[in-house]
């Protein structure tokens, strides 16, 4: 195996690890859903109001994933370790 | 099967100062701005104290929603904001949809999303030094105690490189998945056509069926929901530093 190949193959593997992190915007996500539709269930008149928040509350937990994402893309497609 | 994910292609070099590089980002967002520009003429052309015409509607509805976005998140005190803000939302939003018609959508590179973070840093900034001044404004990053300097620091440069990554990893993420799926679909279709004995598989082979249709469902997602809310969400960031800014 040549160090190139070597190098490559921990970059992929490097990747995968990193989209570990996807996790837990996923679950931050599906509490912060289910929390909304709870509100949306109690008040139905707020709607518009709590779907807004609820969009921003989660494109900012989404920020670690995109971190991870970012870095897998990196790995993946840059290539900056070769 | 040779997939290659690059970023934006140099399309031609402006010969002055060794060269300046104009790359298909750059192109794509004269592109934007050129059908911005366009529409705003088109639907503002012939505007009447009372709105007779179908297009004055459709730009008063336009102007009235950013308005009341605005006066919502913000309030009246920064309706200044309004245009600010509406160009903001008007070039990210297109700047994502021209992903629809397959051309290289700028906020899919870096260095668009990095370039508008650091344009809504600079006002963030320049609106903290004004409510609190300069000494305050430093005396900010040793709060509570002295010791958490460096943290603050990065807290601070941390806001512009998540906005840019925000938006630049939905949108790159989105491309990256679409291609790797076109991808996968020729290699499918070829996979399965070759099974046709003869020189009917073979010529048939070559044609990837597959890809007609099955990519559409999943550009309603990556393509016309991500581009808008995250346009929206970076707005919605935008608005939020700037009264945050202002009121501490």
């Amino acid at each position: 195996m040549t160090d190139n190949g070597f190098i490559l193959g921990c970059s992929a593997i490097g990747a995968g690890l990193a989209m570990i992190a996807g996790l837990g915007p996923g679950i931050g996500e599906g509490i912060a859903v289910s929390k909304a539709l709870e509100a949306i269930g109690r008040q139905p008149e707020c709607k518009g109001e709590v779907t807004s928040t609820m969009l921003l509350g989660c494109a900012v937990a989404e920020t670690t994933g995109i971190y991870s994402l970012i870095i897998a893309l990196i790995l993946l497609f840059v290539k900056p370790l070769t | 099967m040779n997939l290659e994910v690059t970023g934006a292609k140099v399309l031609f070099n402006i010969p002055i100062f060794g060269g300046i590089p104009i790359t298909e980002t750059v192109v794509n967002t004269w592109i934007v701005m050129a059908l911005i520009v366009g529409l705003c003429l088109f639907l503002t052309h012939g505007m009447q104290v009372h709105a007779r015409t179908k297009r004055q509607v459709v730009a008063e509805y336009l102007v009235g929603m950013v308005r009341n976005m605005v006066k919502n998140n913000m309030g009246e005190r920064f309706m200044h904001y309004v245009p600010f803000v509406g160009a903001l939302f008007s070039l990210a939003m297109l700047s994502s949809l021209i992903s629809m018609v397959g051309m290289f959508s700028p906020t899919g590179d870096l260095s668009t999303c990095v370039g508008w973070a650091l344009l809504v840093f600079v006002v963030i900034t320049y609106y903290k030094i004004r409510t609190q001044h300069i000494g305050g404004y430093l005396k900010g990053f040793t709060q509570p105690v002295f010791i958490m300097t460096p943290l603050n620091m990065i807290s601070e440069v941390a806001t512009p490189i998540s906005m840019a990554f925000r938006l630049f990893g939905n949108i790159a993420s989105g491309s990256v998945v679409t291609l790797l799926l076109y991808g996968g679909l020729a290699a499918l279709s070829s996979g399965i056509l070759g099974l046709i004995p003869g020189v009917v598989g073979d010529i048939l082979s070559q044609v990837p069926i597959f890809q007609l249709g099955i990519p559409a469902i999943l550009s309603i997602y990556f393509d016309l929901f991500t581009s808008v809310l995250q346009a929206f969400i970076f707005c919605m960031l935008t608005m939020m530093y700037i009264k945050l800014a202002c009121e501490e």
